[in-house]
C-alpha cells in the first residue's frame, strides 16, 4: 500500500480546506483541488498600532552577532519600522504548498527534495505563482538567518521543524515503510505550516532571504545547518552560554507588562505540553485501537465460517466487514487527531519556546545596557581620581584619553537605553499580535477536529444501520 | 460491599416454563465471597412450598455442576457450563489504590475517579450474577436435569450444604483425569463414525470451538483497548482556564473540555455494551462448545467400548470360553451407546437451536446499541460545533 497517495487521499475526501478562498483575487487562478494547511484563514490586513513616534534609524549592524556573514545589509538603511509600514497597498494574500517529496541521491548522501509553489498577488513578489524545489536544510537556513537578524530585536520569528536524525536515516537508507513515509507526510506538512506562517509576519515576508528562498531557483547551500559542523557546534556552545547567563541575570522590572506577559506564556508552555502529550497518548490509544479491531475482524470472519447455520454464518459474516470498516474509520481517525490537533500543539510549544525567546533577548539587552552604565561610572570615578595622579605631565594626556572613552562610553548608553526601548516596544507589538492571530488558528483547528469527529460518528451510524436487518434476517 | 436488587437480563436465550421458574433474586458482595439469593417458584410437588428463597455460594454452584458431570445417567447430555469463579480482584486492588491515593489528588478528581471504579466493580458484579443465574436455568429449562436430585437440594435445603472447595490433593487428581481425557480424547476422535450426523457434528463442533477461542479473546483484547485513558479532557480543561487571558477563547476551551467528557463517557458506555452483548456472548459459547464437545467424547468413548467389548465376544465365542460373560458386557455397552447416541442427537440440535437464538439476539441488540450511541455522540457533537460557531 502506498501510504503517501493514501494520506493524501484521505485529506482530499476529508475535505478540509483551511484556506477560505474568499481572499483570492481574481489574478490568482483558482485551485482546482484543495490543499491542506493548518493556517488560520483570517486575512485581515496588518494594520500597525497607531502614528509611529519618530526613532532615528537603527542600524542593526552594531547589533549583527559575528555569525551572521552572509550580506544583505543593504536592507537595513530602511528602518524596520518603516518597512513594515509600507504596505504599498497590499493586503495580505498568498499561498504556499510544499508538495511532492522526492528522494534525491542514494545512502547517506541522499536526501528529500520538497517542490514549494507560492502563489500571490501581491506587488512585491516578482511573478504571481513560483515554484522552487529546496531541501529539508534549505528550509533551515533560511531560519537560521530570519533567527539570527530578527530574535534579539524582538520579534518573535516562526520556528523551523525540527531534525530528525532516526526519520531522516531511515528514508536515506531507503527503508519504504509506514513509518518513513509518514515521517516524510509529517515533515512535508510540518514545512508548508513553517513557511505559512513565517510570511504571515509583515517584517518577515519582506525580508530579501525569503523571497530569495521563495522565488530564486538556486539557493546557495546552508552547511552551517548541519548538526555537527563548526557553526552547529558554535550554536550548542551559545545556547549553554545564554542559559548560564539567564540564570545569572537579575532584571529589574519596572514594567508589570512585561512580568505579568513573562508568566503567563510561562504557564501557557507547561499546559500545551500537557495538552500536547495527552493528544499523543489519544493518537497512540487509537492506534491500538484499530490494530485490534482488524484483529477481531478476521476473527469473526473466520467464525462466520465455521458457522453451520447459514443465517447466521452470513451475519457472522457481515459482522467482521462492519468491523473492518470501523477500523479503517480508527485509522482515519488517527490521522486527523494527529494531523489537525497534535501537530498544532507541537507548533504551538515551539513558538511559546520563541516568544520566551525574544523575553530573554530583551534581558540581555537591558543587561548590556545597565553594563554600559556601569562602565561608564567607573570611568567617570577613574576621571575624578586622576585629579590626584602625581605626574603632572603625563594627566593632561591621560585626561583627554579617559574625556574620549567616557564619551564613547555615553554614547553607548545612549544606545542601549535606545535599544532596551525597541526591543520592549516591539515585543508588545509582537505579543499582541501573537494573541489576536496565532490564538484564533486555536479556535479554528478544533472546530475543523470537531467535524472530523462528527464525520466518524456519520460513518459509524451508516454502518451499523446496514448491518442491523442482516442481523434481525437470522431465522 | 455490594448489592444487587433487581433481576438482570439474561444473555441467552431460553425458554421459560410455569412449573420450574429459578433467578437471582438478590446478591451480596463481601470482602472475598460473593452470596447469592436463589429464588425458585414451582408447581411441582417435589418442593414443600411453592415459592422460597436460599442463598447460595459459588462452590456451592460448581459442586452441583461436578454432580452432573460425574452422574453416568446425564453422560448423553450436556451438561450447562458452570459459571466461572467471581473475580473482583483486579477492580478492589484499583479502589485500595485510589483510598491511598486520596491525599494526593483533589477532591473532584477523588470523587469522579471513585465513580468510575465503583461502576467497574458493579458491572463486574451485575456480570457474574448473570452467569449464575444463566447456569441455574439452563438446568430448570432441561427436560431431565430439572427432576435431578442434587439440584432440588441445592434449590430448596436452606442451610449450608457444606461443600468445600476441592483441596490440594482433590485438584491433583482432577488435573491428572484431564490430561487422560485429552489424550483419550484425541484417541476417540480418530475413529471414524459410520453416522454422519455425528461425524458432521465432530468436525463441526471441533473447529467452531477453536474459532470461538480466538474469537472470545480478540474481542476481549479490543474492547479493552476501547477505554481510554487519556487525561484529554481535564487538560483541555485546565488550559481553558489559562486561555482566559484571551478575550472569550477561555469560554470557547471549556466547552470543548465538557463535550470531550461526555464523549468520552458515552465511549465508555460503548465498550460496556460490546463487552455484555459480544464477548460475553463468545465466552459463554466457548464453554457451551466444550460442553458439545464433551458429550460427543462420552459417547465415541462409548462406542470405542462397545466396537472392544463386539471384539471380546467374537473371541469368546471363537475359543468358547466366558461367552455368557462376554454377551452380557457387549449387552451392556450396546444399550449404553445407544442411549447417549439417542439423546445426544437431540442435545445437539437444541444446542443449534439455542445457539442461533442466542447469536441473533445479541446481535440485534448490540447493532440497536451502537446505532444509540452513535447517535447520542453525533448530537453532542454536533450540538457543541453549533454553539462554538455561533460564538466565533
Amino acid at each position: 500500500m502506498d501510504l503517501s497517495k493514501k494520506t493524501f487521499h484521505w485529506m482530499m475526501t476529508q475535505r478540509i480546506c483551511l484556506q477560505e478562498t474568499a481572499c483570492y483575487t481574481n489574478a490568482v487562478t483558482q485551485e482546482a483541488t484543495e490543499e491542506v494547511s493548518l493556517d488560520s484563514p483570517e486575512r485581515e490586513p496588518i494594520l500597525s498600532d497607531g502614528p509611529s513616534p519618530a526613532i532615528t534609524p537603527v542600524t542593526p549592524t552594531a547589533m549583527l552577532t559575528p555569525r551572521m556573514g552572509l550580506g544583505t545589509a543593504e536592507m537595513f538603511e530602511r528602518s524596520l519600522d518603516e518597512i513594515e509600514e509600507d504596505d504599498s497597498g497590499d493586503t495580505f494574500d498568498m499561498h504556499i504548498a510544499v508538495s511532492d517529496p522526492e528522494k534525491v541521491g542514494d545512502g547517506m548522501n541522499a536526501y528529500m527534495g520538497y517542490k514549494v509553489t507560492t502563489k500571490t498577488s501581491m506587488t512585491i513578489f516578482s511573478k504571481n505563482e513560483t515554484t522552487v524545489r529546496r531541501r529539508f536544510s534549505d528550509f533551515l537556513g533560511l531560519h537560521s538567518k530570519l533567527a539570527s537578524r530578527y530574535l534579539h530585536i524582538g520579534y518573535i520569528v516562526p520556528p523551523a521543524p525540527e531534525k530528525s536524525i532516526v526519520g531522516m536515516t531511515k528514508v536515506k537508507v531507503g527503508k519504504e515503510d509506514l513509518s518513513s513515509a509518514e515521517f516524510v507526510e509529517k515533515r512535508r506538512s510540518a514545512l508548508e505550516r513553517y513557511l505559512m506562517r513565517t510570511v504571515k509576519h509583515p517584517i518577515l515576508l519582506k525580508d530579501p532571504d525569503v523571497m530569495m528562498f521563495l522565488e530564486s531557483s538556486e539557493l546557495p547551500r546552508a552547511v552551517s545547518t548541519q548538526a555537527l559542523s563548526g557553526a552547529g557546534i558554535l550554536r550548542m556552545v551559545n545556547k549553554a552560554a545564554d542559559a548560564v547567563n539567564k540564570m545569572t541575570i537579575k532584571m529589574n522590572e519596572s514594567d508589570a507588562w512585561f512580568e505579568e506577559k513573562h508568566q503567563q506564556f510561562e504557564n501557557l508552555d507547561l499546559q500545551l505540553r500537557k495538552l500536547h502529550a495527552s493528544v499523543e497518548c489519544l493518537v497512540c490509544h487509537r492506534k491500538e485501537l484499530s490494530v485490534n479491531t482488524a484483529s477481531f475482524a478476521k476473527s469473526a470472519a473466520m467464525l462466520g465460517n465455521s458457522e453451520d447455520h447459514t443465517a447466521l454464518s452470513r451475519a457472522l459474516s457481515q459482522l467482521a466487514e462492519v468491523e473492518e470498516k470501523i477500523d479503517q474509520l480508527h485509522q482515519d481517525q488517527a490521522y486527523a487527531d494527529f494531523y489537525l490537533f497534535s501537530e498544532l500543539l507541537g507548533d504551538y510549544v515551539r513558538l511559546i519556546t520563541a516568544v520566551k525567546g525574544v523575553f530573554d533577548h530583551r534581558m540581555k539587552t537591558w543587561s548590556k545596557w545597565q553594563d554600559t552604565q556601569l562602565l561608564l561610572q567607573k570611568k567617570r570615578e577613574a576621571e575624578s581620581k586622576l585629579q590626584f595622579a602625581n605626574k603632572p605631565d603625563k594627566l593632561q594626556q591621560a585626561q583627554d584619553e579617559i574625556k574620549e572613552e567616557i564619551e564613547e562610553l555615553e554614547g553607548k548608553v545612549q544606545q542601549g537605553e535606545k535599544d532596551f526601548e525597541l526591543i520592549s516596544k516591539t515585543i508588545r507589538k509582537e505579543v499582541s499580535r501573537f494573541e489576536k492571530e496565532r490564538v484564533k488558528d486555536f479556535k479554528v483547528v478544533i472546530i475543523k477536529y470537531l467535524e472530523s469527529l462528527v464525520q466518524t460518528q456519520q460513518q459509524l451510524i451508516k454502518y451499523w444501520e446496514a448491518f442491523l436487518p442482516e442481523a434481525k434476517a437470522i431465522a | 460491599q455490594a448489592k444487587l436488587g433487581s433481576p438482570r437480563a439474561v444473555n441467552v436465550d431460553l425458554q421459560t416454563d410455569a412449573t420450574l421458574q429459578v433467578d437471582i433474586s438478590d446478591a451480596l458482595s463481601e470482602r472475598d465471597k460473593v452470596k447469592f439469593t436463589v429464588h425458585t417458584k414451582s408447581t411441582l410437588p417435589n418442593f414443600k412450598q411453592n415459592e422460597f428463597s436460599v442463598v447460595r455460594q459459588h462452590e456451592e454452584f460448581i459442586w452441583l455442576h461436578d454432580s452432573f458431570v460425574e452422574n453416568e445417567e446425564y453422560a448423553g447430555y450436556i451438561i450447562p457450563p458452570a459459571p466461572p469463579r467471581p473475580d473482583f480482584d483486579a477492580s478492589r486492588e484499583k479502589l485500595q489504590k485510589l483510598g491511598e491515593g486520596e491525599g494526593s489528588m483533589t477532591k473532584e478528581e477523588f470523587t469522579k475517579m471513585k465513580q468510575e471504579l465503583e461502576a467497574e466493580y458493579l458491572a463486574i458484579f451485575k456480570k457474574t450474577v448473570a452467569m449464575h443465574e444463566v447456569f441455574l436455568c439452563r438446568v430448570a429449562a432441561h427436560p431431565v436435569l430439572r427432576k435431578d436430585l442434587n439440584f432440588h437440594v441445592f434449590l430448596e435445603y436452606n442451610q449450608d450444604l457444606s461443600v468445600r472447595g476441592k483441596n490440594k490433593r482433590e485438584k491433583m487428581e482432577d488435573f491428572f483425569k484431564n490430561v487422560v481425557k485429552s489424550a483419550d480424547g484425541v484417541l476417540v476422535a480418530g475413529v471414524k463414525d459410520v453416522d454422519d450426523f455425528f461425524e458432521h457434528e465432530k468436525t463441526f463442533l471441533l473447529e467452531y470451538h477453536n474459532r470461538v477461542k480466538d474469537a472470545s479473546a480478540k474481542s476481549d483484547r479490543m474492547i479493552r483497548s476501547h477505554k481510554s485513558k487519556s487525561p484529554l479532557s481535564h487538560n483541555l480543561h485546565v488550559l481553558g482556564k489559562l486561555f482566559a487571558i484571551y478575550m472569550d477563547l477561555n469560554q470557547f476551551f471549556l466547552k470543548v473540555s465538557e463535550l470531550f467528557e461526555k464523549t468520552r463517557k458515552i465511549e465508555a458506555r460503548v465498550a460496556a455494551d460490546e463487552d455484555l452483548k459480544l464477548a460475553d456472548l463468545l465466552k459463554y459459547y466457548l464453554r457451551e462448545s466444550q460442553a458439545a464437545k464433551d458429550l460427543l467424547y462420552r459417547r465415541g468413548r462409548a462406542l470405542v467400548d462397545y466396537e472392544n467389548a463386539n471384539k471380546a465376544l467374537d473371541r469368546a465365542r471363537a475359543k468358547n470360553k466366558d461367552v455368557l460373560q462376554a454377551e452380557t458386557s457387549q449387552q451392556v455397552c450396546c444399550q449404553k451407546f445407544e442411549k447417549i447416541s439417542e439423546s445426544a442427537k437431540q442435545e445437539l440440535i437444541d444446542f443449534k437451536t439455542r445457539r442461533v437464538a442466542a447469536f441473533r439476539k445479541n446481535l440485534v441488540e448490540l447493532a440497536e446499541l451502537e446505532l444509540k450511541h452513535a447517535k447520542g455522540n453525533l448530537q453532542l457533537l454536533q450540538s457543541c460545533l453549533g454553539v462554538l460557531k455561533g460564538d466565533t
